[in-house]
């Protein structure tokens, strides 16, 4: 058994310390925004946050995130109310919606640390693949949730 | 097929893992429960006591925006406050029981609001007709003197909401009602944010892989490396007593693992060494294909479109031009791996799946369970990308199979690598253009000869026996372009890989050929490329003139550019709608592309949606774009060599271009569709803007397969 945190809730898994974390994460914890996409660190569908840092959970095995701190996509915030969040309805960001949960959690990693990030500095921090091409709308809707966020401060 | 099955002796116990179940939330919610019809005013349409109006979808939500666009039609009829509609899918066992009341469920062909529009405009109006009557015989008053309008009836001060009204108006019947025509459209046309967004945004939209069920399993499938190979022989008890494993269970050119959680399967089914009776595709090659295929460019092939006489115009030609052309086979690559969920019971079969044709579900699971159609209940749930690829029910078929074996629900999944590897390919094609001039310039002769893998040569061989596919034609035999004699011939040339339709299918890969080697003639002819298309454009074509014209003055086509930077143009019509786009593209002197800008005029006649009409557009240059760049299924010794985004790779944010979006609408009878004709222009305008800087035309794709260095 090992002991996992998520979302704020501590429970014991049983499964094999050797399995991703994103397939912990879906298939006993039923957790299922976190989505499977290439399962080798590609495209960034998996990706939750550790300690606050955005990683690739399709790589990381259970053993190596025994007590540290994983939000998901269903922990990000309770009712939707998180700036990437909104700033992803009110800009129609999503299509198919597959790759969303991680390209929502690759940004709010990146605003967590970059309030303002540039074209440039959104670019080099999100790289999750979408197939239905949002990214244009990807890179408005970060732009909207920084603004949203300094809103929020002020 | 001689059916292996291998199951441990503790299969039937149940899972026992589940902390919760939930079922698809926007899909079909009443899985075992039937058809519930409490404030149904029509199969179409549900109205709450509280005003909330459910509409429903009969065609499957991937992106494309048919879970808003579809009930925009059907509430601007109802008159609706679209504040208070919500959308859920129509339900397929439903359909097959009731004579088809939700038509062609499928969704392919950018057909959703072409082929649908009118029978949902009516449903619409039928349940507005419905309500008027409901409040008028409260009232007492005449139908016509009533309005119906933001979810109320109204009457001289007096008002009923629609859901005081929808019990009433439910047991109503009324004949045909007028529809509304586009100027009394309050709706349609108008931009509405996605009905989906928010079950996208935290993690609560029901994908197929989402589902979870009681006491289900998982499964993982390994197919033979060669498509059309098969299982020749392998040891269950080697993977046997790894932990959570159930069984295996062969399925069609290979076998499926079954254990209590996805990673026990999978790394069991990794495992398992299989040997394979690799078929009849062993030992072939792509290079071996391009060579054929090439060579077959020299064959006569089979008449698919004549006019004048190509003969005499070669003969009495000043000039002329030739140039071959090639596509590559390419994989869908959906985000959402393929995946389908089914429990077989005795007197049902429930499939869970995000696929785009529910009835096609429908009648594989009747087909493989053994049992009546309507006992099979498809449970349509988001698709995680279709692009044409879950229009094919070949993994249900497996799903299906395996569930019927292990005797509980099953959820089975393929891998990123077998769906990359898993077949049902663009096909692969070789073009000829051969164009001859006039003493002007003035292109009086076109000869072309294609040779492709044909899709339909599978699925519906009687359409090919005159020896022409017509998907693999289309973009080729409609030449918009005015030149007497043309002569287009087609020869079918299939191998062992399968092929399926794949978004904007033929029109992929021939407009990438077409588009760029009229490029070449204007080049030829000493004229400005979109000068020359226009001088091609009759009046018959006043449409595409219109979007060349609006496309000519957004991109400001002609204006300086920096160096190293350059503009390509290419126009296309396909699935009812013209789409011209300019791509400005910058290439390093060492060759590397950068696409910078897309800006795109478009006529499908009429906008449901402008927010994801414009998105479409954006989605189809991303796709297409890709495959420019990147996209080719190589085969070595007769197995796929691609296996997953490292060696097929994707666009990334940081390589999209600026999109740009202009409607160009010519309103009318025309309503085009939207999912697919962004795409075919983009990667003629790339090229032709790569020709614009380098002077090097390319030929074939991928670009990253050619030395694009210049000096």
């Amino acid at each position: 058994m090992t002991e996992l945190t998520v979302n704020g809730q501590t429970q014991a898994v049983d499964a094999d310390p050797a399995t991703p974390l994103l397939w912990v994460l879906r298939d006993h914890l039923n957790l299922t925004g976190t989505k499977y996409g290439c399962g080798i660190a590609e495209c960034g569908a998996c990706t939750v946050h550790i300690d606050g840092v955005a990683r690739r959970s399709c790589i990381t095995p259970l053993a190596a995130v025994a007590g540290q701190d994983i939000t998901t996509i269903e922990g990000l915030s309770t009712d939707a109310s998180h700036p990437v969040q909104q700033a992803w309805v009110e800009h129609d960001v999503p299509q198919c919606g597959y790759c969303q949960s991680g390209q929502i959690m690759a940004a709010a990693a990146l605003l967590a640390t970059n309030a303002a990030p540039t074209d440039d500095e959104i670019d080099a921090a999100i790289t999750n693949v979408c197939r239905c091409g949002t990214y244009q709308r990807v890179r408005r809707g970060v732009h909207r949730a920084a603004e949203l966020a300094r809103t929020r401060e002020a | 097929m001689n059916r292996r099955r291998f199951l441990k002796a503790s299969a039937t116990s149940a899972g026992g893992l589940m902390v919760a179940f939930h079922l698809p939330a926007l899909g079909n919610g009443r899985p075992f429960d039937g058809v519930d019809r409490a404030g149904e005013i029509n199969a179409w349409l549900v109205i709450a006591p509280d005003d909330t109006v459910t509409i429903r979808v009969a065609q499957s939500e991937m992106g494309e925006g048919v879970f808003t666009s579809l009930p925009m039609i059907v509430a601007d009829e109802l008159g609706a406050d679209w504040d208070n509609v919500r959308a859920e899918y129509a339900d397929a066992n439903r359909s097959l029981r009731e004579d088809r009341v939700y038509d062609r469920m499928g969704t392919g062909g950018s057909q959703a609001v072409r082929h649908s529009r009118p029978y949902l405009q009516a449903a619409g109006a039928n349940a507005r007709e419905r309500l008027v009557r409901a409040a008028a015989n409260r009232w007492g008053v005449a139908a016509e003197a009533c309005e119906a309008g933001g979810s109320r009836v109204t009457h001289q001060g007096k008002s009923l909401r629609y859901g005081e009204l929808a019990a009433a108006a439910a047991a109503i019947e009324v004949g045909d009602v007028p529809l509304k025509t586009p100027d009394q459209f309050t709706i349609i046309g108008t931009p509405r944010k996605r009905l989906d967004s928010p079950a996208k945004v935290d993690g609560s939209a029901v994908f197929g892989m989402d589902v979870r069920l009681p006491g289900m399993a998982y499964a993982a499938v390994k197919h033979c490396p060669v498509i059309g190979g098969t299982v020749d022989s392998y040891d269950f008890a080697e993977i046997a007593q790894r932990p959570g494993v159930i069984g295996a269970v062969d399925v069609e050119g290979g076998v499926a693992v079954v254990a209590e959680h996805y990673w026990q399967a999978r790394t069991a089914a990794d495992a398992l060494a299989v040997a394979w009776d690799r078929g009849p595709g062993a030992g072939t090659s792509s290079a071996q294909w391009q060579r054929e295929f090439a060579e077959a460019l020299d064959g006569d092939g089979t008449v698919a479109h004549e006019q004048g006489d190509v003969a005499a115009g070669f003969a009495a030609a000043a000039s002329s031009i030739e140039a071959d052309y090639s596509a590559p086979y390419l994989a869908h690559a959906c985000m959402e791996p393929l995946n389908c969920t089914v429990h077989v019971q005795d007197d049902r079969v429930d499939i869970w799946t995000g696929a785009q044709n529910p009835e096609s579900v429908l009648a594989v699971g009747a087909e493989v369970a053994g049992v009546p159609p309507q006992n099979v209940y498809p449970h349509t749930c988001f698709l995680g990308g279709g692009f044409g690829r879950r229009s094919n029910p070949d993994f249900v078929r497996e799903a299906v199979t395996v569930a019927k074996e292990i005797g509980r629900p099953v959820q089975l999944i393929w891998s990123r690598e077998e769906d990359t590897r898993g077949g049902r390919y663009r096909p692969m094609s070789a073009l000829r253009f051969k164009a001859g001039f006039d003493a002007e310039g003035k292109p009086t002769a076109w000869a072309n000869h294609s040779v492709t893998h044909s899709i339909l040569a599978g699925l519906r061989p009687e359409t090919v026996a005159s020896g022409v596919d017509r998907t693999s034609v289309e973009g080729l035999t409609e030449l918009p372009y005015a030149i007497p004699n043309q002569r287009i011939t087609h020869t079918i040339r299939n191998t062992h890989l399968s092929t399926w339709f794949w978004r904007s299918v033929g029109n992929s890969q021939n407009p990438f050929a077409r588009e760029s080697f009229v490029d070449e003639m204007a080049a030829h002819a000493g004229m400005d490329p979109l000068a020359f298309r226009r001088s091609l454009l009759g009046a018959e074509h006043a449409d595409m003139l219109h979007v060349l014209a609006v496309l000519e003055e957004r991109s400001g086509w002609g204006s300086a550019l920096p160096a190293g930077t350059g503009r390509g143009m290419a126009v296309h019509e396909s699935f009812g709608s013209i789409v011209a786009q300019v791509a400005e593209v910058s290439v390093t002197k060492a060759g590397a592309v950068k696409v910078d800008r897309v800006v795109s005029a478009v006529d499908c006649g009429h906008v449901v949606n402008p927010l994801s009409a414009e998105a479409q557009i954006e989605s189809g240059i991303v796709y297409g774009l890709t495959a420019a760049l990147y996209g080719k299924i190589t085969v070595e010794d007769g197995a796929v060599v691609e296996s997953n985004f490292h060696d097929y790779p994707m666009l990334h944010l940081a390589d999209t271009p600026t999109m740009e979006t202009h409607f160009a609408l010519s309103g009318g009878e025309k309503w085009g569709g939207l999912g697919e004709p962004g795409l075919p222009p983009l990667a003629p305008a790339v090229c032709n803007a790569i020709f614009a800087v380098t002077g090097k035309r390319v030929r074939s794709l991928p670009l990253s397969e050619h030395d694009l260095s210049w000096a």
